[in-house]
């Protein structure tokens, strides 16, 4: 299959798998059967569609593969035949499967579940990957997430976890974490953990999922915001790995090579939910990006306006990372001995994270302290596990032994 | 479906607060509150873990010990049983709660 083919068929796959999961739990009110219908009748598609190609109606020769499997099922399992009439019976109108999708992330990533779960549990249901794609993108085994699966829809049934968007009074704390794992999704595809550089197929789902969100909650801003946030890193992404696959940092990249449509795409979804006046963090990184985007060179940046907005930032997620980052935009306003004292003010909060002896390299350099400068960098490497960072980092030290 | 509530706490920190600091005023409200919503079954607080008495056995024959069957800082100090269509009418009663310093942990009740 070439790649294009292959990337049609996962679009078709990220559009149809939510959709006739949460159709069929609405069906057959069975989550487990529901889940593991879909993932038989995904299967079968992989089988079948690469060869005839993709059918004109997906969703329907989807649903009728999966009947068809349920019928094989019930043949041997008691369990299938109380819920096969439901399956057959009459379609009902299709306008309650806007509510469907959403009912079904929230029921993945409720605070029941745990967030390792959640994120599993999402991918697979709502976003149509298999067990294996989803082990590849967390570089775990397969039978580790196909048994957190197991175990999420086991608790969701037998704890009875509702299959439902939250009353409004609970809205806005369980839309937080439905937002938090589709941005945990995003920055592990972004800048992955270990073993390769970025994980495309996790920033794609990650936005999918955001723009579904916006999509089905068009009142809430928090929601276009991540969609927005994320929108704006994929503008910049093809300045983020030169030819030979090296990671460039935002100082140094190409900002031709930024997609100024997709960014402006981003500035308009940022701005209509900037005016529902109701800010968040997902807003103001959005925000910070957006600074970033704007400016023609790494020096032109508006860096008292970002500093401000990590301040801002810092209200809604009082983190010792936003802090660090925060400390970063100050070297350019303040210069780099008084980021230095605050990037050094987080030393145990942040001693294990690389980011946090990385920066403190680069400042200690500025300032001319090239020997802490140079254990701060290897500090760093022995904490980095993704192969791009840990190649710049040792690029640096291999210059500055020079 | 029915689940129950377990009210967990530390006994030692429990058994150091007044009365008053209990707050057995609210605690009373919320056990009444359930009651007229009709979805408690049964609860009750019970006497410290250090009056427990735990029956093991070894091989065949049962052994009496005093103790509860872990030791632990934090135990069980009551519970309620309540019956309500899903978990997250369970998770809002459990919030409600209001002893101090107390966790909730809720447990879905076998069906037969």
């Amino acid at each position: 299959m070439s790649d294009s083919a292959r990337s049609a068929l996962a679009d078709v796959f990220r559009e149809q798998a939510g959709r006739l999961t949460a159709a069929l739990v609405r069906k057959l009110g069975d989550f487990d059967l529901a889940e593991e219908l879909v993932q038989d009748a995904l299967l079968a598609a992989l089988e079948h569609w690469p060869r005839e190609g993709v059918p004109d109606r997906p969703g329907a020769w989807l649903m009728t593969t999966a009947r068809r499997l349920a019928v094989d099922r019930w043949r041997r399992q008691q369990r299938y035949q109380e819920k096969l009439t439901l399956l057959f019976a009459a379609e009902a109108a299709d306008e309650p499967e806007v509510d469907d999708r959403l009912r079904l992330i929230f029921t993945c990533c409720h605070p029941a579940i745990n967030r390792e779960a959640q994120l599993a549990l999402t991918l697979r249901a709502v976003a149509g990957l298999t067990t294996r794609e989803i082990a590849r993108a967390f570089v775990t085994s397969e039978g580790t997430v196909a048994q957190r699966i197991v175990r999420a829809k086991r608790k969701i049934v037998e704890a009875r976890i509702p299959y439902r968007i939250p009353a409004p009074d609970e809205l806005a704390a369980r839309l937080k974490e439905v937002l938090a794992v589709v941005y945990l999704l995003f920055n592990e595809g972004y800048l992955a953990t270990s073993e390769v550089p970025s994980r495309p197929v996790l920033t794609e789902e990650a936005e999918a999922l955001a723009g579904m969100l916006a999509n089905l909650l068009p009142g809430e801003p928090e929601a276009i915001g991540l969609l927005a946030l994320i929108r704006f890193h994929r503008a910049r992404a093809t300045a983020r790995f030169d030819a030979a696959g090296t990671l460039v940092l935002l100082p140094d990249q190409d900002r031709r090579l930024w997609n100024r449509e997709a960014i402006a795409d981003a500035r308009r979804l940022l701005d209509r939910a900037l005016a529902m006046g109701r800010p968040g963090p997902y807003q103001v990184q959005g925000l910070i990006a957006a600074s970033h985007a704007a400016a023609a060179t790494w020096e032109a940046t508006d860096w008292p306006r970002i500093v401000g907005l990590y301040e801002l930032l810092e209200r809604f997620w009082p983190s010792p990372v936003v802090r660090l980052n925060r400390a970063i935009a100050l070297e350019h306003v303040e210069g780099a001995a008084a980021a230095l004292a605050d990037v050094t003010a987080l030393a145990t909060e942040l001693d294990g994270y690389h980011l946090y002896h990385a920066t403190r390299a680069e400042l200690l350099r500025k300032l001319g302290r090239t020997v802490e400068a140079r254990s701060a960098d290897a500090r760093a490497l022995a904490l980095t596990t993704n192969p791009a960072e840990r190649e710049l980092l040792e690029n640096r030290l291999l210059a500055s032994s020079q | 479906m029915k689940y129950m509530l377990m009210l967990v706490r530390s006994d030692e920190e429990w058994e150091g607060l007044s009365d008053k600091e209990r707050d057995y005023d609210a605690i009373m409200r919320w056990w009444m509150s359930l009651s007229e919503k009709g979805v408690l079954r049964d609860g009750a607080e019970l006497q410290p873990a250090r009056t427990a008495t735990t029956i093991t056995w070894e091989d065949r024959s049962a052994v009496t010990m005093d103790g509860p069957f872990m030791e632990a800082k934090e135990t069980i100090g009551g519970y309620g049983i309540v019956e309500v269509d899903d978990l997250d009418a369970a998770i809002a009663l459990a919030k409600s709660w209001p002893a101090r310093g107390h966790k909730v942990e809720i447990r879905p009740i076998v069906a037969r």
